[in-house]
């Protein structure tokens, strides 16, 4: 038997290296470096924990190998064959099994102690362990289950397996559905503190994963789609928590550490995302927003334009800048926007992209897919630089992108009241491409799309760009 | 208490670019649970007859390589699409 020491020590690294990678990752220089960091110290920590099992002796080695070998393959193949687009709801689902792997262990672990009579008398021991389960129980199940509605809301629907028919996730969510859910989760914690009391009765146990699984689709039922980044960043802290009270079930500091240093840094994420966005973190939860019943019914009408038309007046433009949204990532027209670039700036035009905190699904998404198309990231400006600019650009061009132009947020009414948004309005001209008039996802009509400056492209944004490019290539 | 706080610490300055990856990392890093699956999955099936808690445990160990492998994988996808392509952009 080796001494407890070298294990520790191993894990110590471990954790050193998950701190100095989470250090990392938040700098662009050095955040390649850093994810590094992350997986050679989870690295050494299955490598650790492996050793240590082989000195204690081990019995179930082909079921261990084979269980992170099937792990390895799907992780890997998902990982590989994911679209640049639904990487958010890739990212969500990771973290849902993260949170399911941490109450899966927890509950493991109960039933393994229960199975052997294994159950510590009355006292510190058997609190703190049976809180400890119950709570990474309650907390990961809420993770698992609230990560794959979240994964569901962010694709916009589901596939129901037999039929192949697609159905839109629904956002739902009455008033009284909050009280719901407190008192769901006031009945898990009931029952965490009925199984200290009776720490040998299973139902109590099954009833908290059943509690919470119901407690976690019901917590982000209700959320609209455009605040789903922030529930994914905030499920992701819950995960790391999971993980950490995981740990003081199973006695395992690395897991502590790990875990509440996720947690913590998920929970910070939350909140500066909640900034960006001007929305606090009780709003998003507990206020249904967006697309739930209120939506404004758009009567007004605009005349679309044809690709030549808005090709002329884009023909001499000095400056534009192009304003991306979900629109882009769906209809995957960031080559064509980076063609359409390469035209504009060979006469002469000076282009530059304003990418708003919350453009996309997930923060950072316009910035991915025009990387993936080439565009120098010089030309990337945050909306905090480029809002001075759009009074001195010809042409606003806006791909797909709505709540985050909307002027009506700056009248501070409505659902977006307050939301800082892109002053696309100022430009001198709008070009906007979009399916049609409708809402986007705060359910509020846009005046942008009426003003007079404005010209409305309808159409896919792939075929609307290239149609636009060979328009221009005429002139 | 000092990881909690070491946490808060790391992250309150992050470009909004970077959100994503770094949920994504840390993500991956809460997969950290792998480490009590395995222990787990291990002692379940000593125990001679594997009853429900080691099929549990050996279910958890799967999730959670998922989670790590895939999680990794993704982040550093993202990362090599955001840093990669700027460093050829010249910087």
């Amino acid at each position: 038997m080796v001494n407890a020491a070298v294990w520790d020590i191993g894990y110590l690294v471990a954790a050193a290296l998950f701190i100095l990678g989470i250090k990392q990752l938040s700098s662009p220089r050095t955040a390649p470096q850093g994810n590094r960091m992350g997986a050679m110290g989870m690295f050494l920590a299955v490598l650790v924990t492996l050793a240590r099992m082989y000195s204690e002796g081990v019995v179930g080695w082909e079921l261990i190998v084979g269980g992170l070998a099937i792990g390895i393959l799907i992780g890997a193949l998902m990982a590989t064959k994911v679209e640049m687009t639904s990487m958010p709801e890739l990212v969500a689902l990771f973290n849902g099994f993260g949170g399911g792997a941490s109450a899966l262990v927890a509950l493991s672990e109960v039933l393994g102690r229960l199975q052997e009579g294994n159950v510590p008398d009355a006292g510190v021991e058997l609190y703190a362990i049976w809180v400890a389960i119950g709570l990474s129980g309650l907390v990961g199940w809420v993770t698992l289950t609230g990560s794959l509605v979240a994964m569901m809301k962010l694709k916009g629907g589901f596939v129901v397996p037999i039929s192949k028919k697609w159905v839109r996730f629904p956002t739902w969510g009455p008033p009284w559905l909050n009280v719901v859910k407190i008192l769901l989760f006031a009945g898990s914690l009931y029952l965490v503190w009925l199984t200290i009391n009776d720490p040998t009765n299973k139902d109590y146990i099954w009833g908290i994963v059943g509690l919470s699984s119901i407690l976690g689709v019901l917590f982000v039922m209700p959320i609209g789609g455009a605040d789903m980044p922030v529930v994914v960043s905030l499920l992701n802290s819950l995960s790391g928590i999971a993980a950490a009270f995981t740990g003081f079930v199973i006695g395992n500091n690395v897991l502590i550490i790990a875990g509440s240093m996720v947690g913590a840094a998920g929970l910070i994420l939350t909140f500066i995302m909640c900034k960006a966005m001007n929305r606090t973190l009780p709003d998003v939860l507990f206020k249904s927003f967006g697309g739930s019943g209120e939506k404004d019914q758009v009567t007004r009408t605009k005349v679309g334009s044809d690709p030549e038309e808005v090709a002329m007046v884009l023909d001499g433009a000095q400056k534009v800048i192009v304003v991306p949204g979900y629109g882009m990532a769906v209809s995957q027209s960031q080559h064509a926007v980076k063609e359409f670039a390469n035209m504009m700036e060979a006469e002469g035009c000076e282009i530059s992209y304003a990418i708003h905190p919350v453009a996309g699904r997930m923060p950072g998404h316009m910035n991915v897919l025009l990387a993936e198309a080439s565009v120098p990231y010089e030309q990337l400006i945050e909306m905090d630089d480029i809002n001075s600019e759009f009074p001195e650009c010809d042409v606003a061009l806006i791909i797909g992108a709505n709540d985050t132009i909307n002027p009506v947020a700056r009248t501070g009414e409505g659902p977006l009241a307050g939301m800082p948004i892109l002053d696309a309005d100022k430009a001198r001209v709008v070009v906007i491409i979009k399916r049609s008039l409708s809402v986007g996802y705060a359910g509020v009509d846009n005046d942008l799309f009426y003003m007079d400056k404005t010209m409305m492209l309808f159409g896919d944004g792939k075929k609307m760009m290239n149609e636009l490019n060979s328009a221009l290539k005429e002139l | 208490m000092l990881a909690i706080f070491l946490g808060f610490e790391l992250i309150s300055k992050v470009p909004s670019t970077l959100h994503t990856p770094l949920m994504s990392g840390a993500n991956a890093i809460s997969g950290i649970t792998i480490v009590g699956a395995l222990i787990l999955s291990n002692t379940a099936f000593n125990e001679g007859d594997p009853g429900t808690a080691a099929w549990l445990a050996l279910a958890a160990l799967i999730m959670a390589t998922i989670n790590v492998v895939g999680g990794f994988m993704v982040t550093n996808k993202m990362l090599e699409m955001i840093a990669g392509k700027r460093r050829k952009g010249g910087k």
